[in-house]
């Protein structure tokens, strides 16, 4: 099984070099877009095979090589594959997989084609060495490698001008990928925080070691390790306050939302935490772990609230990826950890799916992202229809649809916890879920034709490509139905969470509570937005000069205050300091060059050619040599 | 008044004074060779009395060398300075200053 892992891990990363090393400069060539997407599929394969083991045999563990070995401080390079990892390495191929398809369609006219498959197969790698590695170490090499990645692929288009704030709100894809990018290390920090404090304690990094060693430490250092490692989790998952960087993280090319920020990198976080189930379930840490999931049912809200007036339809999608992330943390958070990791990979499916569909849109429309000036698309985009209104029902939590199991088994935990205000937040969210995505997609497919007025001649992706995206919309719809057998699968490994018997025969009554909020929330985006003629939508000034509509669409001012708050003193601050830089540093370096110059300069009149006052300086070194040797013999 | 070693050193001394100033102050190379010349047989001198004076003849072996070094630095120096005479028609330091810096 050993070859399986180094398959599932390296052929990315081949994929990676081949593009890199043999095609940066070159025009596109189709070949590196079929290379990397079959090596990405040579992964996936090897990921099934790893799985169907794991499932017979259990884990597998791996040491590749010794990696850091000083002293006491041993840090192999080991790769476990168990239930949990396993499970992400899944949906980090097959997403994978099909994105990379995809991408040779969407990225067929850029002149970026080659580097850009270079750098998302370098994703890919990033990715499985986060989710398989055994020890922390490696965890952290993978969390920045898939930073870097997402930097990289966030900036892709770094050509493009920056912009007023007012004209776009992330300015410019360097803008929104430095943005990305130090928002991350700010989290980071805690998170490397955490390691240090690990290793401190406990001397060793090794998932096992570590978790064996946890219930051992004191109470207020366990606090504060898992505080830390949740910082890290934060940045990663963007939750609420560093959620900033993952709306503007769209300039990115579309593909590139799909799979890092929808499907695989921001939910890195969300595994970080199921992971180390074993210290967020101590009961010193509960505290911890209810502000982890008060926090996702926050951010589950406040997303959603943004997304329901956004107009970027991959801002709607970038919002509710935030949202559905809050309440995978909500269920972490609560100790269902096999609930967060199943609604993980649905959301996964689904996500990206509906971004795919997005990116189809926009494609079609010239990079056109405002919904307003779409409209009654169904008739020429009839594929994209279909897998955008999958995805949407998905996410809205219908019936039948992945998400209705996930999201469902999310409320129920938190009504069965008692934690009824989570609970409140996440049904009502729930409903607003359904309203905003489905306002996406009458605005886009449905109601009056808007689009003819402004001059778009719209058509559909390449048959292929949609072809590609089948696998996504087929899992869309039917992965709760293997929720059972995910259950007895990923329990061998993480703990059960059992509903308590006072509650559950409750659960079918709140169900029907999240499945009619959603379908009113659903007949009232019907009734706004799908409407053709005289019930067409028209833009109502009034509503949009309301206080409470300018909070939202402002993103409740969030950025701004950053900006303002944040930046420009920082800015103020930077500049300062570089003037004392300046003055002190740069002249104490400055002056001592000048010093050495000035005497260059001076005794360069020694050079004068002339043989005889050569001689003479030279006699009076040598007088001065004697003199300095009688003064040293005198003296002693 | 019986000459002992400090006599010796004294015109030891003396000579290469003069030598060394002739080194400084002349501006033709001919009269740096004579100059030079002073100066190594005035440590001729000194070697050969500070030899005597300590009843070792190292010193005065060290002299016989200075003196067939000398004369061969002289046989190539000469060499050189006719060449340089040629070339330049002068021996003045002044003229031949090719060296600029």
């Amino acid at each position: 099984m050993e070859k399986f892992v180094y398959i599932a891990l390296f052929a990315p990363f081949v994929g990676a070099l081949f593009a890199g090393l043999f095609f940066a400069r070159s025009p596109k060539t189709h070949l590196v877009g079929i290379v990397n997407s079959s090596l990405i599929a040579v992964a996936f394969v090897s990921a099934v095979t790893l799985a169907l083991h794991v499932a017979e045999h259990g884990a597998v563990h791996v040491q590749m090589m010794t990696w850091i070995a000083v002293g006491d401080l041993n840090i192999p390079f080991g790769f476990l594959v168990d239930e949990v990892s396993v499970t992400m390495m899944l949906v980090v191929t097959l997403v994978s997989t099909i994105v990379h398809i995809y991408s040779t369609g969407y990225m067929n006219h850029d002149k970026g084609y080659n580097r850009f498959f270079s750098y998302l197969s370098a994703f890919v790698f990033s990715m499985m060495i986060l989710v398989m590695s055994d020890n922390f170490a490696g965890l952290f090499i993978g969390w920045e490698g898939v930073g870097v990645c997402s930097w990289l692929l966030i900036g892709f288009w770094y050509h493009k001008e920056d912009k007023t704030f007012e004209e776009n709100p992330s300015i410019s894809p360097s803008w929104a990928a430095n943005e990305a990018f130090i928002m991350n290390r700010i989290a980071d920090l805690g998170m490397l925080v955490g390691i240090f404090l690990i290793y401190w304690n406990v001397g060793s990094l090794q998932y096992d070691v570590v978790f064996k060693a946890l219930p051992h430490l004191a109470d207020g250092l366990l606090v504060a390790i898992a505080m830390a490692l949740f910082i890290g989790a934060m940045g990663k998952s963007a939750q609420f306050p560093l959620h900033t960087w993952l709306t503007d993280a769209m300039e990115g090319p579309t593909p590139v939302s799909a799979l890092i920020h929808a499907a695989t990198m921001v939910t890195a976080g969300v595994f970080l935490v199921i992971r180390a189930n074993p210290l967020f379930s101590l009961d010193a840490v509960h505290g911890v772990s209810m502000f982890i999931a008060s926090l996702g049912a926050f951010v589950a809200f406040y997303a959603a609230s943004m997304a329901l007036s956004a107009r970027d339809i991959k801002r709607i999608v970038a919002l509710s990826t935030l949202s559905q992330l809050g309440y995978m943390f909500a269920a972490a958070g609560l100790g269902a950890y096999w609930i967060a990791l199943f609604h993980l990979a649905a959301h996964a499916f689904f996500k990206a799916l509906l971004f795919l569909g997005a990116g189809n849109v926009m494609h079609a429309m010239d990079d056109e992202l405002d919904i307003f000036k779409m409209g009654g698309m169904k008739k020429v985009m009839r594929g994209s229809y279909i897998y955008m209104g999958i995805a949407s029902f998905a996410l809205a939590g219908l019936p039948i649809m992945a998400g209705f199991y996930s999201k469902d088994a999310i409320i129920e935990t938190a009504f069965n916890d008692g934690s009824f205000i989570i609970w409140g937040i996440l049904v009502i969210t729930a409903g607003m879920t359904a309203f905003y995505s489905f306002r996406q997609v009458f605005f886009t497919f449905h109601g009056e034709e808007r689009y003819k007025a402004l001059g778009f001649h719209p058509h559909d992706m390449y048959k292929y490509v949609l072809v590609a995206m089948a696998p996504l919309a087929v899992l869309a719809i039917s992965f709760g139905w293997f929720m059972d057998n995910f259950h007895e699968f990923i329990t061998k490994n993480l703990p059960d969470y059992e509903m308590s018997h006072e509650t559950h025969h409750l659960a079918p009554y709140l169900g029907t509570i999240v499945i009619v909020l959603a379908l009113i929330g659903i007949c009232i985006a019907y009734i706004k937005y799908a409407g053709k003629g005289d019930k067409a939508w028209k833009r109502n000034e009034k509503k949009e000069n309301s206080f409470i509509y300018k909070l939202v669409a402002n993103q409740y001012y969030v950025p701004k205050f950053y900006d303002e708050f944040i930046v420009q003193p920082y800015t103020v601050a930077s500049d300062k300091f570089w003037e004392m830089d300046k003055a002190i540093v740069d002249g104490t370096v400055d002056f001592i060059a000048k010093v050495i110059y000035v005497s260059g300069d001076v005794s360069r009149g020694m050079q004068n050619g002339n043989l005889s006052s050569y001689l003479n300086w030279m006699g009076v070194g040598a007088l001065l040599l004697v003199l300095g040797a009688g003064i040293s013999a005198f003296i002693g | 008044m019986e000459i002992g070693i400090s006599h010796y050193l004294i015109l030891s001394g003396i000579l290469f004074s003069i030598g060394f100033v002739g080194v400084l102050r002349r501006k033709n190379l001919l009269m740096l060779f004579f100059a030079t010349e002073i100066m190594l047989n005035a440590v001729n001198v000194a070697f050969a009395a500070i030899g005597n004076y300590y009843g070792d003849l190292s010193g005065q072996m060290f002299a016989f060398f200075i003196i067939a070094v000398a004369a061969s630095e002289v046989a190539v120096g000469l060499g050189l300075l006719i060449l340089l005479h040629k070339r330049y028609g002068s021996l003045d330091l002044e003229v031949i200053s090719s060296m600029k810096g």
